[in-house]
């Protein structure tokens, strides 16, 4: 589960950059004048984006004063939804999707992984501040599972040995690359398609 | 098997790309036009007449919700909404609908804001699927570009603009009236209804909101006629459906077929098989997790859509099936469920809020055979506490699925938790009745 806890070292300071600010307009602007509330939840990820994937209070107050609207808003929204980390995250935030269909697919095994290499509790950072790691409900990616997200993008088709590799990339310091881990393309049936046959054909 | 011809989306393994350029060669983009200047009358007659019902889970139908919105545009602007905050678990559909036929769905888009009369379109994605999200204004972009969309829209004389909105991982702003808040720049929390959003929905104006599937099919359907649309699946049940095949098959994946197609036809054929056979199967979930599961004797001759369902007590939903064969422990699965309901229940109606942790406390004990034998029917009493008793339809599907393990399992449990309870409790005193009021005559 997702840290809710407010983190002990807070910033003083907080405001977007130049290229944020910019951005954080023109995300205003998509919305009907005098209905500038709608933007709190991009501008809290433009924050989070902004600060090392987390969230500190001064952002918070800041939005609250961008936006015009009490600060209490904005932290009533900051704490309701999950993606919002309210507390630092590895440099590589692991997410397990442990939900059912995940889990009848064995992403047990994967928690298991992170536990042994990256740390036995969830929302622990490693120590060289690369990884941390939790469990997180359905990712929306149920016919490649076991799967998992590290930051924006999706990993999939997984076991056990599979996520080990990825997280000793990270651990090394390198990327990982996105995508099913069986050289599947996308949600396809593996080795079994019946289906858009001409199309497949068509690729070779 | 329903034939290639026949399928909408012809692109949903991404062999093509999902360019403009490549979606106008499968056919996207072309007759907008003319379909748009036929009138929004002949729009919602058509789609009427196709049947089609909606794709988000609770098979609405399209042209009935349309029809709801004001005919003509008041003082209030109108607004269209397209949910794309897929989160059911075992449906991943809109995924590759966003991902691979993007265009599909914003041409689905300017024909849905020009009938129902909105010049702005919201689509809410979740926060997940970023780099869905990504895909997609890469699409609207290349849409604004060939003035596809924007002023003017295709030549339309309607003026429509697309934004997309990022949810951050709320299970329940997949509820219509949720969503619309988190749009507002609230907290996720549904609305009561009436009124319904047709008329109060976003910013108090009149919103009709679409999941992404049923958006995306609605080009086709007027390009090809209703007709051809109505003569797939079953009537009622009409046209083509995304199913998502998850769980314990041998090849799980995505497949667009009739609705109607049978449930082992699904899995036997495109999904590979049960792992371990047929006969290794356990039960399904024919619909995204909220939907009662349903045994194997069941599974032999099901049908897949909306009333043939529904007969079995279960129900289409999102068609997400989840396959479960007999490796896995059911009381286990469906506890994991649970904690999903418990996790995501927004925390509004005390019902769902209390109801939701307590199943899953429950079922988590019967699991490892912790429980009593009168807790069983106790478990069966929490879920009826919860339906019905909610402002949406979450509690429903926090409770539908404990039920259906009840209907289907209840003997596997209560072998499992097959012992007296410690302590005999007078058994007239209800559970949910507060103790310390008994002793208060007439409490």
């Amino acid at each position: 589960m997702s840290i809710k806890k407010i983190f002990k070292n807070q910033p003083e300071k907080f405001e977007f950059d130049l290229s944020n600010k910019k951005l954080a307009d023109r995300i205003i602007n998509n919305y009907p004048s005098g209905k500038q509330k709608s933007a709190v939840m991009a501008l809290l990820y433009i924050a989070q984006r902004q600060n090392q994937n987390w969230i500190p209070l001064s952002a918070m107050k800041y939005i609250a004063k961008y936006l015009n609207i009490p600060y209490i808003k904005v932290y009533e929204v900051a704490t309701f939804y999950t993606m919002y980390n309210l507390s630092p995250v590895g440099e590589y935030f692991i997410q397990v999707c442990t939900t059912t269909p995940c889990m009848i697919r064995g992403a047990y095994k994967l928690v298991e992984a992170c536990k042994e290499k990256i740390s036995n509790k969830e929302n622990e950072i490693t120590k060289d501040g690369k990884c941390s790691w939790i469990e997180v409900e359905c990712l929306g990616a149920c016919v490649n599972a076991p799967m998992i997200q590290i930051n924006e993008n999706y990993f999939e088709d997984l076991d056990k040995e599979k996520i080990e590799k990825i997280i000793d990339q990270i651990l090394k310091g390198q990327t990982p690359k996105p995508g099913s881990y069986r050289g599947r393309k996308n949600s396809e049936p593996e080795n079994n398609r019946k289906t858009l046959m001409g199309d497949k054909n068509v690729r070779g | 098997m329903l034939e290639d011809k026949d399928r909408i989306f012809t692109n949903l393994y991404n062999d093509k790309g999902s360019d403009i350029d490549s979606a106008i060669l499968r056919g996207d983009w072309s007759q907008t036009k003319e379909i748009c200047l036929n009138g929004r009358e002949w729009i919602i007659n058509e789609i009427k007449k196709s049947e089609l019902r909606g794709r988000g889970g609770a098979g609405f139908p399209t042209g009935l919700k349309w029809s709801f919105a004001p005919k003509e545009l008041g003082s209030r602007p109108h607004y269209f909404v397209i949910n794309a905050d897929e989160s059911e678990p075992g449906t991943c559909k809109d995924r590759d609908i966003l991902r691979f036929e993007p265009h599909k769905l914003i041409e689905g888009c300017l024909i849905g804001s020009y009938a129902v009369n909105a010049h702005k379109c919201y689509i809410y994605i979740r926060g997940e699927y970023f780099n869905e999200g990504k895909n997609l204004q890469k699409a609207i972009d290349e849409a604004y570009k060939k003035n596809l969309i924007g002023k003017n829209a295709s030549g339309t004389g309607w003026d429509l603009d697309i934004y997309i909105h990022y949810g951050a991982g709320a299970y329940i702003c997949g509820e219509e009236t949720a969503l619309l808040e988190s749009l507002e720049g609230n907290k996720g929390q549904p609305r009561l209804k009436p009124p319904f959003p047709a008329l109060i929905g976003l910013y108090g104006c009149p919103t009709i909101v679409n999941n992404v599937e049923t958006i995306a099919v609605i080009p086709t359907i007027l390009k090809r006629g209703a007709k051809w649309f109505a003569s797939l699946g079953k009537p009622k049940n009409t046209g083509t459906k995304i199913f998502c095949i998850s769980g314990n098959v041998n090849n799980p994946c995505n497949v667009e077929e009739e609705m109607g197609v049978s449930l082992k036809e699904l899995i036997e054929n495109h999904a590979g098989g049960v792992i371990g056979g047929w006969d290794n199967l356990k039960a399904v979930i024919p619909g995204g997790s909220s939907m009662p599961l349903l045994p194997k004797d069941i599974c032999e001759k099901l049908t897949m859509d909306f009333d043939s369902l529904v007969e079995q007590k279960s129900g289409l939903g999102t068609a997400g099936i989840v396959v479960i064969n007999k490796d896995q422990d059911i009381i286990k699965c469906m506890a994991r469920i649970a904690r999903f309901y418990k996790h995501e229940s927004c925390g509004q109606c005390t019902p769902c809020r209390e109801g939701t942790g307590w199943m899953w406390r429950m079922l988590e004990r019967m699991s490892k055979g912790e429980a009593s034998k009168e807790e069983v029917d106790m478990l069966m009493d929490v879920t009826k506490q919860i339906e019905g008793h909610t402002i949406c339809a979450f509690g429903e599907g926090s409770a539908w699925p404990v039920q259906g393990l009840l209907r289907h399992f209840k003997k596997e449990i209560e072998k499992r938790n097959n012992f007296d309870p410690l302590i005999n409790k007078n058994k007239n005193i209800p559970y949910l009745v507060d103790q310390h009021l008994l002793e208060k005559e007439n409490a």
